[in-house]
């Protein structure tokens, strides 16, 4: 029979060492404050001024100002200038540069013939009339660099001639939901919760049976009458609240610094979060009752934390990965909680619509309790 | 028998190839402090570990408080006292939290906890002590606290393993007084020991080496049995006089007790005054005395031509 006064007991022993833990309790503050300040401001998706240099092989007043609507569009800074395309590939390489901008001497023939300045259409099968107007050099080894200069392959240039541009019509209508503004911090902040809760907890946790190995005090505590289960549960408890607080931090400051809506509930966003710290709490535990030291602990620990940064949706879309790698991603904890704490920051989503991830999580928390609970043993060997 | 708080049939545990206890046989009555003696290494924890059930044997039975080990471990936890070897409360958690917590944890009556803990701080001395962290304490205060901490739901058999390795001798005689005091009010005390004043102390020892157990009774009986006579050597060119009796086929042991060589002679020599003054014939100026034997005769004597 499990007794409620022993998890009290050791519920109370782990406050009165955390109280006196002092960098410990510091650090369950000032991780989420100062990761919240320098991510938030830090991870940007949308590129903008990326370093370029010049080559105007034309030198003309035409050339000089497709140069400058280049830059208006804030893609690009154009930071040095070249004679040759091969002191610009010579800057690539040498990485002062990301990209060369080369405007060839007969700019101004190929312009004409540009469809992109609205002249009609030429004959596209004719080599010379098909021509490019300019050329860019890409250093394309980091692929959002390249993407970023690639979307100004097909700028509109009928600024140039000063004619009124023509109406675009897309060929799609495209509205943007939840984060119309397309700023980064929207779809970090709440992913932070994730990532920040999944390190703090599991390493809390991770190192709370191996520490008390180590200093000794587990060979007394398997002399007591006191069962694993309710060790774990003791153990657990006041991390719970520790989560919670950084989820407030977290979501808190990055609705004042980076108006990060909470469109959703609170009561909802309580269930998902506190779903979330129990099971990342319960894989700590499995993983302290693996750990011999607090070492192996925290390599155990930072093996669940890379995957959970990379493969849960934080960075990159979870939806652009291969088959495999959202199978193995599925298994973490993190991945259901970058969808649940989106879903209920961002879009309202109800605990209905987020059943499967939530039944997991359950389901993944209450494997993990198991599993710590019998690897547990209250005998030496 | 119905005072029989302990019994072991052939108690064995190896780890691996090695084999730590090896065929123990132990009877430990009610109201006794029953000692093992022996040095680092000879498998005195590891029968500790068997009896209260946190290590399970490779071979043979235990009885404790008359159920079968370790199947009945878990039942007997809250009859039972475990104080390890090292100081294994909580450092960083005062006399007073680290004792609530025991008690919490052995499931005391709430009411009962603060007179149950009021009552320990006073038999051990650890009153001025109550709000103070038990790291920065003390080892002989740390000690007392661990006892406080063990007895604290008064069980009925208390094991102690090496409690005095780390305090001064004058602690350890305080220490020693509060173990006959529990014994008093019923307990049961088993405690393991390398030093001989400790193991002097004990109702029934058990001598260990190597884990196998070389001699059982009590400490009188044990120096009064002993299979040797004790020859006292007083004079001058002791050194030169043990490295010539070394390796004497009658002579168990030689070691010097300051100015004297205490020589331990096979009990089958009937006059071994007069066989070590035959060897003895180049020292005229040293005199030989039997005297009685300590305990520390009885365990050289007990672990002597034991393979090592």
């Amino acid at each position: 029979m499990i007794s409620l006064r022993r998890i009290v007991a050791v519920l109370k022993k782990e406050l009165l060492q955390l109280r006196r833990d002092r960098m410990t309790f510091g650090m369950v503050i000032m991780i989420p404050l100062i990761q919240l300040l320098l991510f938030g401001y830090a991870i940007n998706t949308n590129l903008r001024h990326v370093p370029v240099g010049l080559v105007d092989q034309a030198n003309s007043e035409l050339s000089r100002t497709l140069a400058q609507i280049v830059q208006a569009t804030q893609v690009v800074t154009i930071t040095e200038r070249f004679t040759t395309p091969e002191e610009a590939e010579l800057a690539i390489t040498e990485a002062r540069i990301r990209a060369a901008f080369i405007i060839p001497p007969d700019v101004a023939n190929r312009l004409v013939r540009s469809p992109s300045v609205g002249f009609g259409l030429p004959d596209t099968t004719d080599q010379t009339s098909s021509r490019p107007v300019a050329h860019w050099i890409v250093d394309g080894s980091d692929t959002m660099v390249s993407s970023a200069i690639k979307s100004l392959r097909a700028m509109p240039l009928t600024e140039l001639l000063k004619r009124p541009p023509n109406r675009q019509v897309p060929t799609f209508e495209v509205t943007l939901y939840f984060n119309p503004e397309q700023r980064s911090a929207v779809n970090i902040v709440p992913g932070l919760v994730g990532v920040i809760l999944t390190m703090t907890m599991i390493l809390f946790t991770s190192a709370a049976i191996v520490r008390e190995r180590e200093r000794g005090n587990m060979e007394m505590l398997i002399n007591t009458p006191i069962k694993s289960v309710e060790l774990m549960i003791g153990k657990i408890i006041p991390y719970i609240f520790l989560g919670l607080i950084q989820v407030a931090i977290i979501l808190g400051l990055g609705h004042v610094l980076f108006a990060v809506p909470i469109n959703g509930s609170l009561g909802t966003l309580l269930v998902v979060t506190l779903l979330f710290i129990i099971a990342s709490l319960s894989l700590g535990l499995v993983i302290s009752t693996l750990a011999q030291n607090q070492l192996q602990a925290m390599q155990m620990t930072i093996f669940v934390l890379l995957p959970s940064i990379l493969m849960s949706g934080f960075m990159f879309p979870f939806d652009g990965m291969p088959k495999p790698v959202q199978m193995i991603a599925q298994v973490l904890p993190a991945t259901h909680f970058m969808d649940m704490i989106r879903g209920v920051v961002l879009r309202d989503a109800s605990l209905y619509a987020l059943r499967v991830d939530i039944l997991w999580m359950v389901g993944f928390a209450i494997l993990g309790l198991l599993v710590a609970t019998l690897r547990f043993k209250k005998r030496l060997g | 028998m119905s005072d029989l708080v302990v019994s072991t049939k052939g108690l064995t545990r190896k780890f691996g190839e090695k084999t730590a206890v090896n065929n123990l046989d132990l009877e430990i009555r009610t109201g006794q402090i029953y000692g093992f003696l022996g040095p680092n290494g000879c498998g005195k924890t590891t029968t500790m570990r068997m009896l209260t059930g946190l290590l399970t044997p490779t071979s043979g039975s235990i009885s404790v408080l008359g159920q079968p080990m370790p199947q009945s471990a878990e039942p007997l936890k809250n009859e039972i006292g475990y104080m390890t070897q090292i100081f294994s409360y909580y450092r960083d958690m005062t006399v007073l939290e680290n004792l609530r917590f025991a008690a919490e944890i052995y499931g005391m009556p709430k009411n009962k906890i603060a007179g149950r803990i009021d009552e320990l701080l006073s038999t051990y001395d650890l009153t001025e002590n109550i709000n103070q962290l038990s790291g920065s304490m003390s080892g002989g205060q740390r000690q007392k606290l661990a006892l406080a901490a063990t007895v604290i739901h008064s069980p009925k058999l208390l094991f102690l393993d090496e409690p005095t390795s780390a305090v001064d001798p004058e602690t350890r005689r305080g220490f020693w007084e509060q173990l006959f005091d529990l014994v008093d009010q019923g307990a049961t005390m088993i405690v393991s020991t390398h030093f001989m004043d400790e193991a002097e102390r004990c109702h029934r020892l058990a001598i260990l080496e190597h884990g196998t157990k070389k001699a059982d009774g009590s400490p009188r009986q044990l120096m009064d049995d002993l299979n040797a006579t004790v020859v006292e050597v007083e004079g001058a060119g002791l050194r030169r006089v043990k490295h010539q009796l070394d390796g004497q086929d009658d002579v168990l042991s030689t070691a010097q007790v300051g100015a004297r060589l205490r020589v331990l002679v096979k009990k089958s020599e009937s006059d071994p005054v007069a066989m070590l003054k035959a060897l003895l014939q180049d020292y005229p100026d040293i005199s030989l005395t039997v005297q009685r034997p300590n305990l520390e005769d009885v365990f050289v004597s007990a672990t002597k031509g034991d393979p090592s």
